[in-house]
């Protein structure tokens, strides 16, 4: 009896020790979070908040005590708005750092470039800013606007609430405002409009003389017709644009504006004089009154301390996109790409707006959609929203050539490129 | 929670005490105005509109003060004591009226008022019964704009209000507007003679909404259905719109050769700094373009320090930023390009790393987010000279500036004794080390010069594109396509040059597009280059041979 007594007490000493040891090794062990955004060269404006955020958002995880029980570790990587970088360092990332998820690119073409990539390591992306669609990878998560959840209800807005007959189509010409274009152009001539009453301009990355084109829009928008302008202009020739506009005397009455890159964090380092009555289409400001919001937005000017820093709609798509990969880790118990692809389709959190966002089949979530008009203290005041969250739709039903094609990563389809009318899948045929 | 019920009801009791007391002055204070103002604190943009509406209707005297005060975004609500007030900002301060009864309040913190938001429909709401209630105003401008904004949608009633002015108008162009507006409603009358009378009179009117009512008399509808049925009617239109059509082509032609001018004068203004840097001294000077960014970033400065005086600061920033990019030009010169003269390519890349070292250090002290410079009142807005032809101010002030600075160096180098020794030792160095000419002195003056001038560039180029640490990398390209072009060590080629090719790109851009018309004017100069290496004006003498 005493035998046996000795040795459970040493079977148990064992025990407790090997315990202890395992115990002592799996603290160390920790879940690595890659942020991918960069911090110099033109990008790092909008960027280098992004990358705030995200570790923000990873200390607030840590101090809730992390995820399945270990800590949450940002591996931080600067591909200086540089395209090809951005491919090799989520090669980086995934290769060296063994990182779990990636959060980051900004602009369309550093996500075209970290794509294959991404795919052929099996890795997770989570990507923050509205962008064009007709897209739809196994392996990222679009959290930012598909065009249907941002262009399409904006034109909605101009046409039915203020009766807008004349479009002017304005956009930096690069790979966003040219594919967006040409779906509101289709788009806009379903609905009835002419031809004649479409105007579409693009300019240079950083256009500064704006005078003749907007002596045009102010010509095309005299003919008696309301007239506005989309625009996708992008980076810092707004400026410009809304001072040549506001010095040739085009008002937001006359001639409306709605832009869908100009943000909160934009209007931040710019005289907003001119830009007063403008629109802008996202699915988050944050001039929104929710409880949520106000804890969001108290808890980043404690972390940034600096009372004066703005929150913006890709931070708020980061939020959504980190914890909804939170909650899909601890659904499926385990980091591993393929359980938490999986885990995350039907995933839900509630956004900063009020809504309950969710995670679609086509890796693209429900967004309310918000029109905001820009004050002189550089906030939005809503001024129209959809009643309920839309639906990102990845490949557009205005475009001929995508209207039969459909995105959805749960069996039997699991292709992100199903066309519906041949039943067959595409593959990586973006 | 409890400071919140305290306010509350002190406005509550607030409210019962102006409400009693406006039994004593029925005329300034009463429960009706209370109950608007209250309403129009209200967050929701509908209520707002309500209160707008029910304020018009009160006629109450200060309505209109009121509704001015609220258009032009000097409504607030102070937060302390919920009361609406009038303010004027003044510095950190705002001058604050009480806007029920007019009292001047204490000043208050920018903190402590929050101003009363608009939506472009409540502004135009606004302007719209602004201008019902400011048409019978003193001054006859208002009374003109007053019937500008009603002609934008206007109604029987409007019509009628029109027609009761007109009797009593005594000022003759406000008379027009009336007679203007009332002659396009009959344009829509239905007794033909009178429609055709009517447009027989309009012809001779060229402005916007004439030519709008006219061009809607011959448009098809979307079946191919003339809009208007009487052929008679159409053709007259036609005719008189034709006769429109030829005034029209020549103002569009006029605004046209303003922008190209307006462009070539920032071409101009960019490159003529290294008109002398590089094309009197022969330095490939790539810092070029950051020598503007300091200038740009001057005036950022200077307007930090004088925050209110925003035309005296871009004033002062003009010597300023001479001063300043002028010193560090010197500094460059001395320091570094003058182990490197006779070296274009080590001098191309020494310079290429003092630009991408310049930039980094404004970033590092001004942050890399672009910096905003406001621009003064009489450099914004435009000059209207008629419905179809406007032109800018900031963009008049700078060609002005240009051809200023222009002529202020021209002077410079052919009757001061700099210029003298400048074109000297441009012309030979060692004759003039020779004569006595201190030709390393002279060599970090024109340097110097030179850099002063395009910091002198920067600051007009902040009043136009962003103030950035990026601003010089967007010039300099087309600073070095000026001077080539024109012919190297010839100003006045820069400035031919430069007005030649901001023409040629505005003349350009309506047919191929902005990113095309920049792609032409640069094919163009290669071709030209291939041609005339020289440029336009090319040096001529032994000192071009050399």
């Amino acid at each position: 009896m005493k035998n046996y007594l000795q040795t459970g007490k040493k079977l148990l000493g064992v025990l407790a020790i090997s315990a202890a040891l395992f115990g002592t090794a799996q603290a160390e062990d920790t879940i690595k979070v890659g942020v991918l955004h960069s911090l110099s060269g033109t990008m790092a404006i909008s960027e280098t908040t992004l990358k705030d955020t995200m570790l923000m958002l990873i200390d607030e995880q840590n101090k809730k005590g992390g995820l399945l029980g270990k800590k949450l570790e940002p591996v931080v990587v600067d591909p200086a708005s540089n395209w090809p970088l951005f491919a090799e360092k989520a090669r980086e990332l995934l290769t060296k750092d063994k990182v779990s998820a990636i959060f980051g690119c900004w602009t369309s073409v550093s996500r075209k470039s970290v794509l294959p990539v991404i795919e052929e390591l099996n890795g997770i992306l989570f990507y923050p800013v509205q962008y064009e669609g007709e897209e739809s990878s196994k392996n990222v998560f679009y959290t930012g606007a598909a065009p249907n959840q941002q262009a399409i209800p904006a034109v909605d807005y101009l046409m039915n609430d203020l009766k807008v007959k004349r479009w002017v189509l304005a956009g930096t010409d690069y790979v966003y405002p040219r594919t967006t274009n040409k779906i509101l152009e289709a788009y806009l001539k379903a609905k009835g409009v002419a031809k004649k009453d479409i105007m579409i301009n693009y300019t240079p990355f950083g256009h500064s003389d704006w005078q003749s084109i907007v002596a045009d829009i102010k010509k095309f928008g005299s003919a008696g017709k309301k007239t506005a302008v989309v625009s996708t202009i992008n980076g810092d020739a707004n400026v410009p644009f809304y001072k040549e506009l506001g010095n040739q005397g085009v008002s937001a009455e006359n001639i409306p504006v709605v832009a869908f890159s100009v943000g909160e964090e934009e209007l931040s380092g710019i005289d907003t004089k001119p830009l007063v009555g403008h629109l802008a289409a996202w699915n988050y400001f944050m001039s929104i009154d929710t409880t949520k919001n106000a804890e969001f937005i108290k808890q980043w000017k404690d972390y940034i301390k600096n009372p004066k820093r703005v929150t913006n709609d890709p931070m708020e798509a980061h939020y959504i996109g980190f914890n909804m990969w939170v909650k899909a880790v601890e659904k499926a118990g385990t980091t591993d790409p393929d359980a938490v692809q999986k885990a995350m389709i039907g995933i839900e959190y509630p956004n900063l707006t009020g809504g309950v966002s969710k995670m679609l089949p086509n890796h693209h979530i429900t967004k309310p959609v918000l029109i905001g008009e820009i004050q002189d203290d550089g906030q939005f005041v809503t001024v129209w929203q959809t009643n309920k969250l839309v639906d990102g739709d990845a490949w557009s039903d205005f475009l001929p050539e995508s209207k039969p094609i459909i995105a959805d990563w749960t069996a039997p389809i699991n292709c992100g490129n199903f066309n519906t009318k041949t039943k067959k899948c595409s593959g990586q045929n973006y | 929670m409890n400071f919140f019920s305290i306010t509350r009801y002190g406005l509550a009791s607030l409210m019962l005490c102006v409400a009693l007391s406006a039994h004593g002055e029925p005329k300034t204070l009463n429960t009706p105005l209370l109950e608007a103002l209250t309403a129009i604190k209200q967050g929701s943009m509908t209520q707002r509109e309500q209160a707008i509406n029910s304020l018009v209707e009160l006629k109450n005297p200060r309505s209109l003060v009121i509704l001015q005060a609220l258009l032009s975004g000097k409504l607030f609500i102070c937060k302390d004591d919920d009361k609406l007030v009038i303010g004027e900002p003044n510095e950190q301060t705002y001058q604050i009226r009480d806007a029920i009864d007019d009292a001047p309040l204490a000043p208050i913190n920018a903190e402590q008022v929050s101003k009363i938001n608009l939506t472009n429909k409540l502004r135009s709401q606004l302007r719209k019964i602004i201008g019902e209630l400011e048409l019978n105003a003193e001054q006859a401008d208002t009374r003109l704009a007053a019937v500008k904004a009603m002609n934008q949608d206007i109604d029987e009633r409007m019509l009628e209000l029109l027609k009761t002015r007109l009797a009593i108008e005594p000022d003759a162009r406000v008379k027009q507007a009336i007679e203007n507006s009332l002659l396009l409603q009959k344009v829509d009358s239905v007794d033909k003679n009178e429609r055709i009378k009517a447009i027989e009179q309009l012809k001779t009117q060229a402005n916007l909404s004439v030519v709008n009512k006219l061009k809607s008399l011959i448009e098809k509808d979307s079946d191919g259905q003339f809009a208007e049925a009487d052929s008679d009617i159409r053709n007259l239109a036609e005719a008189a719109l034709a006769k429109i059509n030829t005034q029209l082509q020549v103002y569009s032609a006029i605004e046209t050769v303003f922008f190209g001018l307006s462009l070539g004068a920032v071409l101009v203004l960019s490159a003529i700094g290294l008109a002398i840097t590089f094309g009197v001294m022969g330095v490939i000077n790539m810092a070029h373009g950051e020598l503007m960014m300091i200038g740009a970033y001057t005036t950022y400065v200077i307007q930090q320090i004088l925050p209110n005086q925003l035309g005296l600061s871009v004033i002062l920033a003009i010597p300023a930023a001479f001063v300043i990019a002028g010193l560090v030009g010197i500094a460059i010169e001395r320091g570094i390009i003058r182990f490197l003269y006779g070296r274009p390519l080590e001098t191309l890349l020494a310079t290429f790393g003092i630009s991408l070292f310049l930039q980094q250090t404004v970033r590092s002290i001004f942050s890399p987010l672009n910096r905003s410079v406001a621009t003064p009142e009489w450099m914004s807005g435009s000059w209207q000279i008629n419905d179809f032809l406007s032109l800018t101010w900031n963009r008049f002030y700078i060609l002005i500036f240009c051809l200023l600075v222009f002529v202020l160096l021209l002077q410079i180098l052919k009757h001061t004794r700099l210029g003298l020794e400048v074109r000297a030792v441009a012309q030979n160095r060692r004759m003039a080390k020779a004569m006595g000419i201190p030709t390393a002195r002279v060599d970090a003056m024109t340097f110097g010069l030179g850099s002063g001038i395009a910091g002198v560039a920067g600051v007009a180029l902040s009043q136009i594109t962003n103030v950035g640490p990026n601003l010089g990398q967007s010039y300099i390209v087309d600073s070095f396509m000026v001077v080539v072009f024109g012919g190297v060590g010839n100003l006045l080629g820069t400035l031919v040059a430069g007005f030649s090719l901001g023409i040629a790109n505005k003349f350009l851009e309506p047919f191929a597009g902005a990113v095309l018309a920049k792609i032409l004017v640069l094919i163009f100069i290669i071709l030209f280059i291939q041609k005339r290496p020289r440029g336009l004006f090319p040096q001529k003498g032994r000192a071009a041979d050399s």
